[in-house]
Protein backbone atom coordinates (compact mmCIF):
# COMPACT_ATOMS: atom_id res chain seq x y z
CA UNK A 1 0.00 0.00 0.00
CA UNK A 2 1.22 3.25 -1.16
CA UNK A 3 0.77 6.31 1.69
CA UNK A 4 1.45 10.18 1.24
CA UNK A 5 1.99 12.25 4.12
CA UNK A 6 1.27 15.55 2.71
CA UNK A 7 2.51 17.97 5.49
CA UNK A 8 4.38 21.41 5.18
CA UNK A 9 5.46 20.85 8.30
CA UNK A 10 8.75 18.27 7.88
CA UNK A 11 8.96 17.44 11.35
CA UNK A 12 5.26 16.74 12.05
CA UNK A 13 5.86 14.89 8.28
CA UNK A 14 8.48 12.96 10.09
CA UNK A 15 7.04 12.10 12.97
CA UNK A 16 4.02 10.86 11.40
CA UNK A 17 6.08 8.53 9.17
CA UNK A 18 7.91 7.55 12.25
CA UNK A 19 4.58 6.08 13.44
CA UNK A 20 3.46 4.51 9.68
CA UNK A 21 6.77 2.75 9.64
CA UNK A 22 5.21 -0.24 11.86
CA UNK A 23 3.04 -1.06 9.07
CA UNK A 24 3.70 -4.10 7.06
CA UNK A 25 3.96 -3.67 3.00
CA UNK A 26 3.37 -0.05 3.39
CA UNK A 27 5.71 2.43 0.98
CA UNK A 28 5.58 5.91 2.76
CA UNK A 29 6.15 9.64 0.83
CA UNK A 30 6.29 12.55 2.33
CA UNK A 31 5.94 15.54 0.34
CA UNK A 32 6.24 18.72 2.40
CA UNK A 33 6.32 21.20 -0.74
CA UNK A 34 3.13 23.15 -2.32
CA UNK A 35 4.96 23.96 -5.27
CA UNK A 36 4.59 20.64 -8.07
CA UNK A 37 2.35 19.18 -4.80
CA UNK A 38 -0.35 17.78 -7.60
CA UNK A 39 1.67 16.47 -10.03
CA UNK A 40 4.35 14.69 -7.38
CA UNK A 41 0.55 13.03 -5.94
CA UNK A 42 0.32 11.92 -9.49
CA UNK A 43 3.74 10.17 -9.63
CA UNK A 44 3.55 8.58 -6.19
CA UNK A 45 -0.41 7.25 -7.22
CA UNK A 46 -1.03 7.20 -3.79
CA UNK A 47 -3.64 4.59 -2.25
CA UNK A 48 -3.82 6.29 0.97
CA UNK A 49 -3.54 10.80 1.60
CA UNK A 50 -2.79 11.75 4.55
CA UNK A 51 -3.10 15.84 4.84
CA UNK A 52 -2.82 18.28 7.93
CA UNK A 53 -6.51 20.09 8.07
CA UNK A 54 -3.81 23.75 8.16
CA UNK A 55 -2.45 22.59 4.73
CA UNK A 56 -3.58 25.52 2.43
CA UNK A 57 -3.51 23.58 -0.09
CA UNK A 58 -6.32 20.70 0.76
CA UNK A 59 -8.92 22.60 -1.92
CA UNK A 60 -6.29 22.28 -4.50
CA UNK A 61 -5.56 18.56 -3.83
CA UNK A 62 -9.84 17.80 -3.33
CA UNK A 63 -10.26 19.45 -7.02
CA UNK A 64 -7.84 17.55 -8.02
CA UNK A 65 -8.96 14.18 -6.79
CA UNK A 66 -12.95 15.27 -7.98
CA UNK A 67 -11.60 16.07 -11.76
CA UNK A 68 -8.42 14.26 -12.28
CA UNK A 69 -8.91 10.46 -14.33
CA UNK A 70 -4.78 10.32 -14.27
CA UNK A 71 -4.92 8.13 -11.28
CA UNK A 72 -7.43 5.96 -12.79
CA UNK A 73 -8.68 5.15 -9.97
CA UNK A 74 -11.36 7.43 -7.92
CA UNK A 75 -10.01 8.84 -4.60
CA UNK A 76 -12.05 10.83 -2.14
CA UNK A 77 -12.34 12.35 1.25
CA UNK A 78 -12.43 9.18 3.74
CA UNK A 79 -16.10 10.05 5.02
CA UNK A 80 -17.87 6.54 4.89
CA UNK A 81 -20.74 7.17 6.84
CA UNK A 82 -20.64 3.85 8.82
CA UNK A 83 -17.35 5.49 10.19
CA UNK A 84 -18.14 9.16 11.48
CA UNK A 85 -16.43 8.42 14.66
CA UNK A 86 -13.44 7.53 12.81
CA UNK A 87 -13.47 10.78 11.56
CA UNK A 88 -14.70 13.13 13.79
CA UNK A 89 -11.68 11.61 15.82
CA UNK A 90 -9.35 12.39 12.83
CA UNK A 91 -10.89 16.23 12.29
CA UNK A 92 -10.30 16.61 16.05
CA UNK A 93 -6.52 15.51 15.62
CA UNK A 94 -6.16 17.61 12.81
CA UNK A 95 -5.66 15.36 10.09
CA UNK A 96 -7.38 14.71 6.98
CA UNK A 97 -7.24 11.59 4.57
CA UNK A 98 -8.02 10.65 1.04
CA UNK A 99 -8.48 7.22 0.01
CA UNK A 100 -8.83 5.27 -3.14
CA UNK A 101 -11.89 4.10 -3.85
CA UNK A 102 -12.66 0.14 -2.95
CA UNK A 103 -9.77 -0.33 -0.35
CA UNK A 104 -10.75 -2.65 2.44
CA UNK A 105 -12.62 -0.62 5.39
CA UNK A 106 -10.61 -2.18 8.34
CA UNK A 107 -6.98 -1.58 6.93
CA UNK A 108 -7.59 2.05 6.46
CA UNK A 109 -9.15 2.26 9.84
CA UNK A 110 -6.12 0.78 10.93
CA UNK A 111 -3.88 3.36 9.24
CA UNK A 112 -6.19 6.27 10.07
CA UNK A 113 -5.72 5.37 13.81
CA UNK A 114 -1.75 5.05 13.83
CA UNK A 115 -1.98 8.37 12.26
CA UNK A 116 -4.12 10.27 14.33
CA UNK A 117 -2.45 8.52 17.34
CA UNK A 118 0.79 10.41 16.01
CA UNK A 119 -0.34 13.79 15.16
CA UNK A 120 -1.84 13.74 19.02
CA UNK A 121 1.88 13.13 19.60
CA UNK A 122 3.11 15.72 17.79
CA UNK A 123 0.62 17.94 19.33
CA UNK A 124 1.51 16.62 22.45
CA UNK A 125 5.25 17.17 21.83
CA UNK A 126 4.69 20.99 20.71
CA UNK A 127 2.73 21.97 23.99
CA UNK A 128 5.16 20.32 25.62
CA UNK A 129 8.31 22.27 23.92
CA UNK A 130 6.06 25.46 24.52
CA UNK A 131 5.77 24.86 28.24
CA UNK A 132 9.18 24.48 28.55
CA UNK A 133 10.06 27.27 26.61
CA UNK A 134 7.42 29.58 28.63
CA UNK A 135 9.58 27.93 31.83
CA UNK A 136 12.84 29.37 30.72
CA UNK A 137 11.02 32.78 30.24
CA UNK A 138 9.67 32.53 32.92
CA UNK A 139 12.68 31.98 34.99
CA UNK A 140 14.62 34.80 32.66
CA UNK A 141 12.01 37.95 34.29
CA UNK A 142 12.41 36.31 37.72
CA UNK A 143 15.54 36.56 37.31
CA UNK A 144 15.21 40.10 36.03
CA UNK A 145 13.21 41.70 38.81
CA UNK A 146 15.20 39.53 41.31
CA UNK A 147 18.20 42.11 40.22
CA UNK A 148 15.68 45.14 40.27
CA UNK A 149 15.17 44.80 43.58
CA UNK A 150 18.96 43.48 44.67
CA UNK A 151 19.76 47.06 42.97
CA UNK A 152 16.76 49.93 44.49
CA UNK A 153 16.25 47.89 47.40
CA UNK A 154 19.47 46.69 49.24
CA UNK A 155 18.54 43.13 48.92
CA UNK A 156 20.32 39.80 48.67
CA UNK A 157 19.24 37.12 46.05
CA UNK A 158 17.41 34.65 48.66
CA UNK A 159 15.56 38.01 49.69
CA UNK A 160 14.24 39.49 46.60
CA UNK A 161 12.91 35.84 45.97
CA UNK A 162 11.04 36.29 49.23
CA UNK A 163 9.36 39.00 48.39
CA UNK A 164 8.55 38.08 45.08
CA UNK A 165 6.93 34.52 46.14
CA UNK A 166 5.42 36.63 49.28
CA UNK A 167 3.75 38.61 46.85
CA UNK A 168 2.49 36.47 44.44
CA UNK A 169 0.55 35.00 47.34
CA UNK A 170 -0.97 37.78 49.03
CA UNK A 171 -2.46 38.37 45.15
CA UNK A 172 -3.30 34.80 44.30
CA UNK A 173 -0.74 35.29 41.13
CA UNK A 174 2.17 33.36 39.59
CA UNK A 175 5.57 34.87 40.71
CA UNK A 176 6.60 35.15 37.12
CA UNK A 177 3.53 36.97 36.92
CA UNK A 178 4.99 39.48 39.60
CA UNK A 179 8.17 39.56 37.88
CA UNK A 180 7.19 40.53 34.89
CA UNK A 181 4.84 43.79 36.61
CA UNK A 182 8.38 44.56 38.64
CA UNK A 183 10.22 44.57 35.31
CA UNK A 184 7.62 46.47 33.43
CA UNK A 185 6.93 49.10 36.54
CA UNK A 186 11.10 49.44 36.59
CA UNK A 187 10.96 50.18 32.56
CA UNK A 188 8.25 52.74 32.58
CA UNK A 189 9.94 54.60 35.56
CA UNK A 190 13.28 54.75 32.98
CA UNK A 191 15.20 52.01 34.50
CA UNK A 192 17.04 49.95 31.81
CA UNK B 1 -38.31 36.51 22.61
CA UNK B 2 -37.36 34.27 19.10
CA UNK B 3 -38.14 30.52 19.48
CA UNK B 4 -35.35 28.38 20.25
CA UNK B 5 -32.73 27.93 22.44
CA UNK B 6 -30.28 30.15 23.52
CA UNK B 7 -27.01 30.10 24.80
CA UNK B 8 -25.05 32.94 24.02
CA UNK B 9 -22.16 31.24 22.37
CA UNK B 10 -21.27 30.52 18.53
CA UNK B 11 -18.13 29.62 16.66
CA UNK B 12 -17.57 30.81 13.54
CA UNK B 13 -15.18 29.33 10.81
CA UNK B 14 -13.57 31.61 8.23
CA UNK B 15 -10.76 31.94 5.74
CA UNK B 16 -8.23 35.38 5.59
CA UNK B 17 -10.69 37.48 3.38
CA UNK B 18 -12.14 40.95 3.18
CA UNK B 19 -15.41 38.95 3.08
CA UNK B 20 -15.23 37.88 6.07
CA UNK B 21 -15.96 41.92 7.53
CA UNK B 22 -19.23 41.26 9.35
CA UNK B 23 -18.90 38.72 11.59
CA UNK B 24 -15.20 40.30 12.75
CA UNK B 25 -16.82 43.68 12.60
CA UNK B 26 -19.80 42.07 15.07
CA UNK B 27 -17.75 40.84 17.25
CA UNK B 28 -15.12 43.35 17.70
CA UNK B 29 -17.26 46.45 17.91
CA UNK B 30 -19.77 44.64 20.39
CA UNK B 31 -22.39 44.52 18.01
CA UNK B 32 -22.94 40.75 18.98
CA UNK B 33 -22.33 41.93 22.70
CA UNK B 34 -25.70 43.46 22.46
CA UNK B 35 -27.46 41.23 20.90
CA UNK B 36 -26.57 38.79 24.10
CA UNK B 37 -24.30 36.74 21.83
CA UNK B 38 -20.45 35.66 22.16
CA UNK B 39 -18.56 34.82 19.22
CA UNK B 40 -15.44 32.75 18.94
CA UNK B 41 -14.01 32.78 15.53
CA UNK B 42 -11.70 30.09 13.96
CA UNK B 43 -9.08 30.97 11.22
CA UNK B 44 -8.75 28.03 8.98
CA UNK B 45 -6.40 27.88 5.42
CA UNK B 46 -8.87 26.09 3.21
CA UNK B 47 -12.67 26.05 2.43
CA UNK B 48 -12.27 21.97 2.81
CA UNK B 49 -11.17 22.71 6.25
CA UNK B 50 -14.02 25.33 7.09
CA UNK B 51 -16.66 22.62 6.10
CA UNK B 52 -14.76 20.06 8.11
CA UNK B 53 -14.93 21.67 11.40
CA UNK B 54 -18.73 22.79 10.58
CA UNK B 55 -20.03 19.38 9.84
CA UNK B 56 -18.01 18.01 12.70
CA UNK B 57 -19.25 20.54 14.99
CA UNK B 58 -15.93 22.22 16.14
CA UNK B 59 -18.05 25.38 14.69
CA UNK B 60 -21.12 26.33 14.76
CA UNK B 61 -21.30 28.56 11.65
CA UNK B 62 -18.78 29.45 8.87
CA UNK B 63 -18.20 31.77 6.32
CA UNK B 64 -18.44 30.03 2.47
CA UNK B 65 -18.47 30.43 -1.15
CA UNK B 66 -22.15 30.04 -1.72
CA UNK B 67 -21.79 27.31 -4.27
CA UNK B 68 -20.53 24.88 -1.30
CA UNK B 69 -23.38 25.23 0.61
CA UNK B 70 -25.43 23.72 -2.27
CA UNK B 71 -22.94 21.36 -3.09
CA UNK B 72 -22.67 19.88 0.42
CA UNK B 73 -26.46 19.81 0.77
CA UNK B 74 -26.43 17.84 -2.42
CA UNK B 75 -24.02 15.59 -1.35
CA UNK B 76 -21.48 16.38 -4.30
CA UNK B 77 -18.17 15.25 -4.17
CA UNK B 78 -18.77 13.61 -0.19
CA UNK B 79 -22.04 12.55 1.60
CA UNK B 80 -24.71 14.90 1.18
CA UNK B 81 -25.50 17.09 4.69
CA UNK B 82 -27.88 19.26 4.64
CA UNK B 83 -26.55 23.24 4.97
CA UNK B 84 -28.73 26.09 5.44
CA UNK B 85 -27.99 30.07 4.72
CA UNK B 86 -29.78 32.47 6.66
CA UNK B 87 -27.47 35.01 5.48
CA UNK B 88 -25.57 36.43 2.85
CA UNK B 89 -22.57 37.99 4.02
CA UNK B 90 -22.00 40.04 0.67
CA UNK B 91 -22.47 39.99 -3.11
CA UNK B 92 -19.48 40.32 -5.72
CA UNK B 93 -15.81 41.76 -4.29
CA UNK B 94 -14.11 39.74 -6.83
CA UNK B 95 -11.77 40.76 -9.13
CA UNK B 96 -9.91 38.74 -12.87
CA UNK B 97 -6.63 39.64 -12.26
CA UNK B 98 -4.28 38.34 -15.71
CA UNK B 99 -0.55 38.56 -16.31
CA UNK B 100 0.56 42.25 -17.25
CA UNK B 101 1.39 40.90 -21.02
CA UNK B 102 -1.80 39.74 -21.03
CA UNK B 103 -3.98 42.10 -19.66
CA UNK B 104 -2.82 44.76 -22.27
CA UNK B 105 -3.32 42.40 -24.64
CA UNK B 106 -6.51 42.28 -24.08
CA UNK B 107 -7.35 45.00 -22.90
CA UNK B 108 -5.27 47.76 -24.82
CA UNK B 109 -6.84 50.63 -22.95
CA UNK B 110 -6.58 49.90 -19.57
CA UNK B 111 -8.74 50.73 -16.91
CA UNK B 112 -11.53 48.46 -15.83
CA UNK B 113 -12.50 46.41 -19.32
CA UNK B 114 -15.86 46.02 -20.78
CA UNK B 115 -16.30 42.41 -20.32
CA UNK B 116 -18.09 41.63 -23.66
CA UNK B 117 -14.70 43.17 -25.15
CA UNK B 118 -12.01 41.93 -23.39
CA UNK B 119 -14.06 38.79 -23.68
CA UNK B 120 -13.84 38.90 -27.68
CA UNK B 121 -9.97 40.02 -27.48
CA UNK B 122 -9.52 36.64 -25.75
CA UNK B 123 -11.00 34.49 -27.77
CA UNK B 124 -8.80 36.29 -30.49
CA UNK B 125 -5.76 35.51 -28.27
CA UNK B 126 -6.41 31.91 -27.63
CA UNK B 127 -6.69 31.39 -31.72
CA UNK B 128 -3.29 32.52 -32.22
CA UNK B 129 -1.82 31.28 -29.19
CA UNK B 130 -1.97 27.63 -29.68
CA UNK B 131 -2.21 26.49 -25.97
CA UNK B 132 -5.50 26.95 -23.47
CA UNK B 133 -5.07 29.26 -21.02
CA UNK B 134 -4.78 28.98 -17.57
CA UNK B 135 -7.21 30.07 -14.93
CA UNK B 136 -7.14 30.55 -11.29
CA UNK B 137 -10.39 29.86 -8.92
CA UNK B 138 -10.49 29.44 -5.71
CA UNK B 139 -12.38 26.44 -5.38
CA UNK B 140 -14.59 24.22 -7.78
CA UNK B 141 -17.55 25.56 -5.73
CA UNK B 142 -17.25 28.94 -5.63
CA UNK B 143 -19.39 32.47 -7.19
CA UNK B 144 -15.60 32.58 -8.98
CA UNK B 145 -15.68 29.63 -10.74
CA UNK B 146 -19.45 30.44 -11.78
CA UNK B 147 -18.67 34.14 -12.78
CA UNK B 148 -15.92 33.42 -14.83
CA UNK B 149 -17.39 30.57 -16.88
CA UNK B 150 -20.80 32.21 -17.19
CA UNK B 151 -18.81 35.16 -18.96
CA UNK B 152 -16.16 32.64 -20.77
CA UNK B 153 -19.19 31.01 -21.99
CA UNK B 154 -21.36 34.28 -23.06
CA UNK B 155 -17.88 35.54 -25.06
CA UNK B 156 -17.78 32.11 -26.80
CA UNK B 157 -15.00 30.76 -25.29
CA UNK B 158 -15.50 26.70 -24.11
CA UNK B 159 -14.40 26.63 -20.39
CA UNK B 160 -13.21 23.27 -20.47
CA UNK B 161 -12.74 22.88 -23.77
CA UNK B 162 -10.94 26.04 -24.97
CA UNK B 163 -9.38 27.17 -21.68
CA UNK B 164 -7.86 25.43 -18.51
CA UNK B 165 -9.82 25.75 -15.33
CA UNK B 166 -8.09 24.98 -11.85
CA UNK B 167 -7.73 25.37 -8.31
CA UNK B 168 -5.36 27.89 -6.30
CA UNK B 169 -5.49 28.76 -2.64
CA UNK B 170 -6.18 32.59 -2.66
CA UNK B 171 -2.99 33.08 -1.09
CA UNK B 172 -0.70 31.56 -3.12
CA UNK B 173 -2.90 33.55 -6.03
CA UNK B 174 -0.15 35.91 -6.66
CA UNK B 175 2.65 33.38 -7.01
CA UNK B 176 0.71 31.76 -9.49
CA UNK B 177 0.66 34.15 -11.70
CA UNK B 178 3.95 35.38 -11.35
CA UNK B 179 5.41 31.45 -11.91
CA UNK B 180 3.42 31.14 -14.61
CA UNK B 181 1.77 28.29 -13.45
CA UNK B 182 -2.17 30.22 -14.51
CA UNK B 183 -2.23 33.16 -16.63
CA UNK B 184 -5.33 34.62 -15.01
CA UNK B 185 -7.27 34.27 -11.56
CA UNK B 186 -10.58 34.98 -10.10
CA UNK B 187 -10.35 35.87 -6.45
CA UNK B 188 -11.71 38.09 -3.67
CA UNK B 189 -9.79 40.93 -2.23
CA UNK B 190 -6.81 41.33 -0.53
CA UNK B 191 -5.41 38.90 -3.45
CA UNK B 192 -5.70 41.02 -6.43
CA UNK B 193 -4.57 43.75 -4.87
CA UNK B 194 -1.43 41.78 -3.74
CA UNK B 195 -0.54 40.68 -6.97
CA UNK B 196 -0.62 43.93 -8.32
CA UNK B 197 1.57 45.28 -6.15
CA UNK B 198 4.17 42.81 -6.86
CA UNK B 199 3.65 43.71 -10.61
CA UNK B 200 2.74 39.95 -10.70
CA UNK B 201 -0.61 40.86 -12.64
CA UNK B 202 -2.95 43.76 -13.73
CA UNK B 203 -6.97 43.76 -12.66
CA UNK B 204 -8.90 43.58 -16.00
CA UNK B 205 -12.38 42.94 -14.10
CA UNK B 206 -14.96 42.98 -11.44
CA UNK B 207 -16.87 40.08 -11.43
CA UNK B 208 -19.76 43.12 -10.39
CA UNK B 209 -19.29 43.70 -14.26
CA UNK B 210 -20.25 40.62 -15.25
CA UNK B 211 -22.88 40.09 -12.37
CA UNK B 212 -23.59 43.83 -11.12
CA UNK B 213 -25.52 41.83 -7.35
CA UNK B 214 -24.00 38.49 -7.92
CA UNK B 215 -24.33 36.58 -4.11
CA UNK B 216 -20.78 35.59 -3.36
CA UNK B 217 -20.35 34.20 0.47
CA UNK B 218 -22.91 32.99 2.81
CA UNK B 219 -23.45 32.62 6.69
CA UNK B 220 -24.04 28.90 6.37
CA UNK B 221 -24.68 26.43 9.43
CA UNK B 222 -25.77 22.66 9.76
CA UNK B 223 -29.59 22.92 9.04
CA UNK B 224 -30.29 21.00 12.45
CA UNK B 225 -27.75 22.93 14.27
CA UNK B 226 -29.85 25.85 12.92
CA UNK B 227 -32.90 24.72 13.94
CA UNK B 228 -31.95 24.47 17.66
CA UNK B 229 -30.32 26.82 18.15
CA UNK B 230 -32.57 29.13 16.16
CA UNK B 231 -32.55 32.42 19.39
CA UNK B 232 -28.78 32.57 18.80
CA UNK B 233 -28.83 32.04 14.99
CA UNK B 234 -31.42 35.45 15.02
CA UNK B 235 -29.41 37.21 16.88
CA UNK B 236 -26.57 36.76 15.14
CA UNK B 237 -28.36 37.67 11.73
CA UNK B 238 -29.39 41.20 13.90
CA UNK B 239 -25.87 41.74 15.02
CA UNK B 240 -24.09 41.12 11.37
CA UNK B 241 -26.84 43.94 9.86
CA UNK B 242 -25.18 46.32 12.49
CA UNK B 243 -22.02 45.49 11.60
CA UNK B 244 -22.90 45.67 8.00
CA UNK B 245 -24.12 49.43 8.52
CA UNK B 246 -21.06 50.01 10.48
CA UNK B 247 -18.78 48.79 7.33
CA UNK B 248 -19.98 50.62 4.96
CA UNK B 249 -19.98 53.80 6.48
CA UNK B 250 -16.80 55.72 5.25
CA UNK B 251 -16.12 57.06 8.30
CA UNK B 252 -15.27 54.04 9.22
CA UNK B 253 -12.87 52.33 6.78
CA UNK B 254 -9.74 53.00 8.59
CA UNK B 255 -10.79 51.69 11.92
CA UNK B 256 -12.33 48.61 10.49
CA UNK B 257 -9.27 48.03 7.86
CA UNK B 258 -7.05 48.17 10.88
CA UNK B 259 -9.53 45.28 12.75
CA UNK B 260 -9.10 43.59 9.64
CA UNK B 261 -6.00 43.78 9.00
CA UNK B 262 -4.57 41.60 12.51
CA UNK B 263 -2.91 39.13 13.01
CA UNK B 264 -5.64 36.73 14.32
CA UNK B 265 -8.23 37.67 11.22
CA UNK B 266 -6.64 38.41 7.81
CA UNK B 267 -2.67 39.01 8.59
CA UNK B 268 -2.83 41.07 6.26
CA UNK B 269 -1.41 44.89 5.11
CA UNK B 270 -4.11 47.59 6.19
CA UNK B 271 -3.23 49.83 2.94
CA UNK B 272 -4.60 47.40 1.06
CA UNK B 273 -7.58 46.36 2.91
CA UNK B 274 -8.48 49.55 3.07
CA UNK B 275 -8.76 50.28 -0.20
CA UNK B 276 -10.79 47.07 -1.14
CA UNK B 277 -13.53 47.94 1.48
CA UNK B 278 -13.66 51.68 0.05
CA UNK B 279 -14.25 49.95 -3.31
CA UNK B 280 -11.17 50.98 -4.93
CA UNK B 281 -9.10 49.48 -7.13
CA UNK B 282 -5.43 49.79 -8.31
CA UNK B 283 -5.56 48.11 -11.53
CA UNK B 284 -1.67 47.89 -12.83
CA UNK B 285 1.26 49.00 -10.74
CA UNK B 286 2.48 52.40 -10.90
CA UNK B 287 -1.03 53.22 -12.30
CA UNK B 288 -3.67 55.38 -10.44
CA UNK B 289 -6.17 54.11 -7.52
CA UNK B 290 -9.70 53.74 -9.65
CA UNK B 291 -12.92 54.09 -7.70
CA UNK B 292 -15.72 51.40 -8.99
CA UNK B 293 -18.94 51.69 -6.44
CA UNK B 294 -20.35 48.71 -5.25
CA UNK B 295 -17.02 46.28 -5.72
CA UNK B 296 -18.51 44.88 -2.80
CA UNK B 297 -21.76 45.11 -1.56
CA UNK B 298 -22.16 44.23 1.50
CA UNK B 299 -25.09 45.97 2.89
CA UNK B 300 -27.78 48.36 1.33
CA UNK B 301 -30.55 47.03 -0.73
CA UNK B 302 -30.99 44.43 1.56
CA UNK B 303 -27.83 42.66 0.20
CA UNK B 304 -28.11 40.04 2.77
CA UNK B 305 -31.09 38.62 2.20
CA UNK B 306 -31.15 35.24 1.20
CA UNK B 307 -33.00 35.24 -2.15
CA UNK B 308 -34.03 31.74 -3.12
CA UNK B 309 -33.84 32.67 -6.67
CA UNK B 310 -29.53 33.13 -5.82
CA UNK B 311 -29.75 29.89 -4.85
CA UNK B 312 -31.65 28.50 -7.41
CA UNK B 313 -29.08 30.67 -10.18
CA UNK B 314 -26.06 28.55 -8.62
CA UNK B 315 -27.89 25.21 -8.97
CA UNK B 316 -28.57 26.04 -12.60
CA UNK B 317 -24.98 26.45 -12.69
CA UNK B 318 -23.98 23.92 -10.75
CA UNK B 319 -25.81 21.63 -13.31
CA UNK B 320 -24.23 23.15 -16.04
CA UNK B 321 -20.74 22.59 -15.10
CA UNK B 322 -21.01 19.54 -13.28
CA UNK B 323 -22.71 17.86 -16.60
CA UNK B 324 -24.83 15.70 -13.64
CA UNK B 325 -28.13 17.11 -15.49
CA UNK B 326 -31.02 18.95 -13.85
CA UNK B 327 -33.21 17.12 -11.72
CA UNK B 328 -36.65 18.68 -9.98
CA UNK B 329 -35.99 17.16 -6.76
CA UNK B 330 -32.24 18.51 -6.47
CA UNK B 331 -33.23 21.83 -7.15
CA UNK B 332 -36.06 21.85 -4.75
CA UNK B 333 -33.04 21.06 -2.30
CA UNK B 334 -31.07 23.64 -3.80
CA UNK B 335 -33.47 26.31 -3.12
CA UNK B 336 -34.23 25.48 0.22
CA UNK B 337 -30.70 25.87 1.49
CA UNK B 338 -31.41 29.63 1.30
CA UNK B 339 -33.42 30.52 4.42
CA UNK B 340 -35.31 33.99 4.07
CA UNK B 341 -38.06 32.90 6.09
CA UNK B 342 -34.91 33.00 9.16
CA UNK B 343 -34.08 36.34 8.17
CA UNK B 344 -37.23 37.54 8.15
CA UNK B 345 -37.61 36.08 11.62
CA UNK B 346 -34.81 37.74 13.11
CA UNK B 347 -35.73 41.42 12.17
CA UNK B 348 -38.95 41.72 11.75
CA UNK B 349 -40.21 44.29 14.29
CA UNK B 350 -36.41 46.33 13.70
CA UNK B 351 -36.79 49.10 11.26
CA UNK B 352 -34.39 47.28 8.93
CA UNK B 353 -35.88 46.73 5.17
CA UNK B 354 -37.89 43.50 4.46
CA UNK B 355 -38.52 42.71 1.20
CA UNK B 356 -41.52 41.19 0.39
CA UNK B 357 -41.25 38.51 -1.87
CA UNK B 358 -38.56 35.72 -1.64
CA UNK B 359 -37.51 35.15 -5.00
CA UNK B 360 -36.96 37.42 -7.71
CA UNK B 361 -36.14 37.74 -11.38
CA UNK B 362 -32.33 38.08 -11.18
CA UNK B 363 -30.90 40.59 -13.60
CA UNK B 364 -34.31 41.72 -14.56
CA UNK B 365 -33.44 45.59 -13.63
CA UNK B 366 -31.40 48.37 -15.42
CA UNK B 367 -32.07 50.81 -13.13
CA UNK B 368 -33.29 51.94 -10.10
CA UNK B 369 -37.17 50.66 -9.30
CA UNK B 370 -38.45 50.60 -5.92
CA UNK B 371 -40.02 47.29 -4.92
CA UNK B 372 -42.60 46.07 -2.29
CA UNK B 373 -41.06 45.91 0.41
CA UNK B 374 -42.65 43.71 3.95
CA UNK B 375 -41.24 46.30 5.89
CA UNK B 376 -39.21 50.04 5.46
CA UNK B 377 -38.96 51.08 1.92
CA UNK B 378 -36.20 49.74 -0.45
CA UNK B 379 -35.34 50.74 -4.16
CA UNK B 380 -33.06 48.07 -5.95
CA UNK B 381 -30.56 49.22 -8.99
CA UNK B 382 -29.05 47.68 -11.24
CA UNK B 383 -28.64 43.95 -11.04
CA UNK B 384 -28.07 43.10 -14.75
CA UNK B 385 -26.30 40.37 -16.04
CA UNK B 386 -23.34 41.44 -18.46
CA UNK B 387 -25.10 39.94 -21.63
CA UNK B 388 -27.98 41.03 -20.43
CA UNK B 389 -29.86 37.92 -19.87
CA UNK B 390 -32.32 37.39 -17.07
CA UNK B 391 -33.21 34.50 -14.71
CA UNK B 392 -36.02 33.60 -14.10
CA UNK B 393 -36.99 31.29 -11.06
CA UNK B 394 -40.07 30.18 -11.92
CA UNK B 395 -38.51 29.09 -15.70
CA UNK B 396 -35.44 27.04 -13.91
CA UNK B 397 -35.51 23.97 -16.07
CA UNK B 398 -35.75 26.44 -19.11
CA UNK B 399 -32.86 27.93 -18.32
CA UNK B 400 -31.22 25.24 -18.24
CA UNK B 401 -31.96 23.61 -21.19
CA UNK B 402 -31.13 27.33 -23.18
CA UNK B 403 -27.61 27.77 -21.78
CA UNK B 404 -26.91 23.37 -22.40
CA UNK B 405 -27.52 24.73 -26.45
CA UNK B 406 -25.44 27.73 -26.04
Amino acid sequence: MRIAIVDESATRAAVIREGLATLEDCEIFVVTERRGLVARIGEIAPDIVLMDLGNPSRDVLEEYFAVSRVLGRPIAMFVDESDAESIAASVDAGVSSYVVDGLAPHRIRSILDLAVRRFHAFARLQSDLAEAKGKLADREVVDKAKRILMDSRGFTEPQAYTELRKTAMNQGKRIADIAEAVVTAHQLMGGK
Amino acid sequence: MPPGKTHGELTIGFLPLVDACLPILAREHGFAENEGLSLRLVRDMSWATVLDRLLYGHSDAAHMVAPLAIATTLGRGRPAQSLSVPFVLGLNGNAVTMRPDLAREVNPAGGLGDPATVGAALKTCLATLGRPLRFGVVHRYSSHNYMLRYWLAACGIRPDVDVEITTVAPPFCADALESGEVDVICVGEPWNSVAVERGAGEIVLATAQIWRRGVEKVLAFREPVMEERRGDVEALVRALRKAGEHFVDPANHDVNAAILARPEYLDGNAGLIRRAISDQLLLARGGEVLKYPDFMFQHREAANFPWVSQAEWLYSQMVRWDGAGYDADEARLAARVFRPDVYRSALLGTNDPLPGASSKVEGSLAGPTSVSMQQGLITLENNSFFDRKVFDPSHLAEYVKMQARD
